[in-house]
C-alpha cells in the first residue's frame, strides 16, 4: 500500500537526477546510470523558481493562517454560543463546500480584475480561504464541541475573559485539530492550479504548480521531464517539512485528564 | 467570607424545564450550607446561578449584601469546584492553582509563595510540576480545591466534589474537607446526594426535590423532625417505614388492618384527625425486635437478616406490610416469628394526601 503510494514519487526523483538524454534513452532505465543534478540547476537559472517557491510560501501560509484564524472564531461561535440561526448557518456553509469552483471562477475572475488584485498574492489568499472555511469550520465546531463546558466554566469562574478563553484554553486544547486542519489547508493552497493559472499572469506572480506547468510550454516540442522532475521534488519538500513540523503538535489525549475519565 | 442569599429565585431551562422554583435560603457568614436532593432536582443549576454561569428568570442573588444578579462571574468573587473538577489538561498543577492570581495581575513572588503554601495546605506539594492527566482522581481533587481556596473568595461553591472518589478515600476526605473549611471559616454551598455527607459535614442543610426546597434545617432537625414523607424517607438509612393506618378513638390508637399497633401518649392536637387515615413514619431504629406473645406487640415474620457489622438489618413481614427494623449485631435470626415494639414517642404522623408533618 504505502510502496503504491510512494512508487510515482520515487520515479519523479529518479528521473530528475538523471541527464537529460538519458531521460528519453529507449530501452528506458531504472536506475540512473550517472547521477546527474543538472535539471535542478536548470530550473533555478532557466526558470524564476525561486519566485514560484516564495509566492507559493506566501499564499499557502497567508491562507493557512486566515483560515484558522476566521475558521476558529466561527467554529467557537457554532459550537458554543446560542445563536438562532445556527442551524440555518451551518447548513450554508455545507452548500457553499459543495459548489463546483470552475463555477465562480469567472465571476471571482471580474472581482479580482476590479479590485486590482491581480498578480497579487491576495487574489489567491482570499479565495483560497473562502474554499477552505466551510472544511475549518466543520472540523473545528466538532471539536470544541467535544471540549469539556465545565473547562469553559471554570475558566470563566477563574476571571477569564471570552476571547481569553479562546485563546488560551480552547486553542491549545485544540492544537491536534488546529494542526491537522492547517496542513489540509496548506497543502490545498500549496497545490491549487486552476486559480492560481488565472489570477497569476505576471510569470513573476506565479506560483508552483503553474511554474511547473510552464517549464513545459517554454520549450515547444521536447517536454523537459528531468526539469519538471526536479521541480516536483523540490516543491514537495516544504509540504513534508510543513506537515512533519505540524506533526509534532499533533499530541493525541491532550484532553485526557481534563474531567475525570 | 461573607454571607450569600437567594431570594425567590426561578430559573426555566429551554422554555419548558423549571430547574429551581421559588428558591429562597440563605447561608450566614462561615456556615457550610449543603444543598441535599436526588439528580436532577436542581443542584448544580442553583450552584451556577451563585456562580454566574446562568441567569435567573426572576428573583435576587445577593452575596455579601450586594445584588449580583448582572455581575460576571469573574466579579463575584466566589470560587468553584466542579464535579468534574474542570482542571486544564494544558497547563501544569502550578499553572492551574496559579492562574486566578495571575489574571488579577498579583506579583509573581507573591503567587508564588501563595501556591507553595495552598498545595502543602492540601498535601500535593510534589505534584507543581505535572499536567492534570498524569494525576489520579484524589489528587486531581485535591488541585481543583486548591485552585478554589488560593483565591481567598467571599465564598465556595462546591458541587459533589468526592463523588468521583471511591469510597474509602471519601469518607476520609469528607472529614478532612470539613475540618479545612472550618478552619478557613468559610461560607461554603455544598452540593450532593450523599446524606452521609450531608449529614456529618454541614452546619444546615437545605433538601430539594423537583427545583423545590423541602426543608432548611440542621442535621439534627432534618433527621428528627422530618416536614414531610420525602425529607422523612429520602434521610436515614435503611429508609423510615412508613405505614398507612387510621387514628381510631378516644385514646387515639393507632390501628393497622383493625389490629391496634400502638397507643399514642394523649395529644390533643390529634384529636381532629380521630377517624382520618394517616400516614406513620417510624425509623428502623425505633422498633425493637422482641420474642412473640409480649404485650402490645404484633407477630411478625422475619424474611432477610443483614448483618453490616455494628447492627443487623431486619426485614419484617407483618400483616402483609413489610417492616424495616435495625436490631443488634448479636441478633439471633434463627427465630422465624418474633414480635415487635414501636415507641411511640418516637413516630412521626404524616397527611396522606399532602404528605406534609401533622404530627
Ligand atoms: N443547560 C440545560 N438545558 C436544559 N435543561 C437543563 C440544563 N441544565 C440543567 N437542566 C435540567 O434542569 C434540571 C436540574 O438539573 P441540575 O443539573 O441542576 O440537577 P442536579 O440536582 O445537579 O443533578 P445531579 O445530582 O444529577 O447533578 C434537570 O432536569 C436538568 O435536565
Ligand atoms: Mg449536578
Amino acid at each position: 500500500m504505502i510502496l503504491y503510494c510512494i512508487a510515482p514519487f520515487f520515479w519523479q526523483f529518479l528521473t530528475s537526477i538523471k541527464d537529460s538524454k538519458e531521460v528519453f534513452a529507449i530501452p528506458t532505465t531504472y536506475i540512473p546510470r550517472e547521477i546527474s543534478l543538472k535539471s535542478y540547476y536548470n530550473i533555478f537559472t532557466l526558470r524564476p523558481f525561486v519566485r514560484y517557491i516564495i509566492n507559493s510560501t506566501i499564499v499557502a501560509s497567508g491562507t493557512t493562517i486566515l483560515a484558522l484564524i476566521v475558521g476558529s472564531l466561527a467554529g467557537y461561535a457554532l459550537a458554543r454560543l446560542q445563536l438562532k440561526a445556527k442551524g440555518m448557518i451551518q447548513k450554508s456553509i455545507l452548500i457553499v463546500a459543495l459548489f463546483p469552483q470552475i463555477v465562480i471562477i469567472i465571476p471571482l475572475y471580474e472581482m479580482v480584475r476590479v479590485l486590482g488584485l491581480t498578480n497579487n498574492p491576495l487574489a489567491l489568499i482570499i479565495p483560497y480561504t473562502a474554499l477552505n472555511l466551510p472544511f475549518v469550520v466543520w472540523v473545528l465546531t466538532s471539536f470544541f464541541k467535544q471540549i469539556p463546558q465545565d473547562i469553559e466554566d471554570a475558566a470563566k469562574v477563574d476571571g477569564f475573559t471570552r476571547i481569553g478563553i479562546l485563546y488560551k484554553i480552547i486553542l491549545p486544547l485544540s492544537a491536534p485539530a488546529l494542526a491537522t486542519t492547517a496542513i489540509l489547508v496548506f497543502i490545498f493552497s500549496w497545490n491549487e492550479f486552476l486559480f492560481a493559472l488565472t489570477f497569476m499572469t505576471n510569470d513573476l506572480a506565479r506560483t508552483v504548480p503553474v511554474g511547473i506547468a510552464m517549464i513545459s510550454g517554454a520549450a515547444s516540442y521536447m517536454v523537459p521531464w528531468d526539469q519538471i522532475s526536479a521541480a516536483i521534488v523540490i516543491t514537495t519538500l516544504p509540504l513534508v517539512i510543513v506537515v512533519l513540523f505540524f506533526q509534532k503538535r499533533i499530541v493525541q489525549g491532550l484532553t485526557a485528564g481534563a474531567v475525570k475519565g | 467570607m461573607a454571607e450569600i442569599e437567594l431570594r425567590q429565585i426561578n430559573k426555566t431551562f429551554a422554555k419548558k424545564v423549571n430547574a429551581v422554583k421559588d428558591i429562597t435560603f440563605k447561608a450566614n457568614d462561615g456556615e457550610f450550607l449543603t444543598l441535599l436532593g436526588p439528580s436532577g432536582c436542581g443542584k448544580s443549576t442553583i450552584l451556577r446561578l451563585l456562580a454566574g454561569l446562568e441567569m435567573p428568570d426572576s428573583g435576587e442573588i445577593i452575596i455579601d449584601g450586594k445584588k449580583v444578579n448582572d455581575i460576571p462571574p469573574a466579579d463575584r468573587d466566589v470560587a468553584m469546584v466542579f464535579q468534574s473538577y474542570a482542571l486544564y489538561p494544558h497547563m501544569t498543577v502550578f499553572d492551574n492553582i496559579a492562574v486566578n492570581l495571575r489574571l488579577r495581575k498579583v506579583k509573581k513572588e507573591e503567587f508564588t509563595r501563595r501556591v507553595l503554601k495552598t498545595s502543602k495546605t492540601l498535601g500535593i506539594s510534589d505534584l507543581l510540576d505535572r499536567r492534570p492527566r498524569a494525576l489520579s482522581g484524589g489528587q486531581r481533587q485535591r488541585v481543583a480545591l486548591a485552585r478554589a481556596i488560593i483565591r481567598n473568595p467571599k465564598g465556595f461553591l462546591l458541587d459533589e466534589p468526592l463523588s468521583n472518589l471511591d469510597a474509602a478515600l471519601r469518607e476520609k476526605t469528607r472529614g478532612e474537607l470539613k475540618l479545612l473549611f472550618s478552619q478557613l471559616g468559610a461560607t461554603v454551598i455544598y452540593v450532593t446526594h450523599d446524606q452521609i455527607e450531608a449529614m456529618t459535614m454541614s452546619h444546615r442543610i437545605v433538601v430539594l426535590k423537583d427545583g423545590v426546597i423541602q426543608q432548611i434545617g440542621t442535621p439534627h432537625e432534618i433527621y428528627n423532625v422530618p416536614i414531610n414523607t420525602f425529607v422523612a424517607t429520602f434521610i436515614g438509612s435503611p429508609k423510615m417505614n412508613l405505614i398507612h393506618g387510621k387514628i381510631d378513638d378516644d385514646n387515639i390508637v393507632f390501628t393497622l388492618n383493625k389490629i391496634p399497633l400502638f397507643v399514642l401518649p394523649g395529644k390533643d392536637r390529634l384529636r381532629k384527625y380521630i377517624g382520618n387515615d394517616v400516614i406513620v413514619g417510624i425509623r428502623p431504629e425505633d422498633i425493637t425486635v422482641t420474642s412473640r406473645s409480649h404485650d402490645e406487640t404484633h407477630n411478625a415474620q422475619i424474611v432477610l437478616c443483614e448483618l453490616t457489622g455494628q447492627q443487623t438489618m431486619v426485614t419484617l413481614h407483618i400483616d402483609g406490610l413489610e417492616l424495616k427494623v435495625i436490631a443488634p449485631s448479636s441478633f439471633d435470626a434463627s427465630e422465624k416469628l418474633v414480635g415487635i415494639k414501636i415507641d411511640p414517642l418516637h413516630i412521626h404522623l404524616f397527611d396522606p394526601l399532602s404528605g406534609q408533618k401533622i404530627y
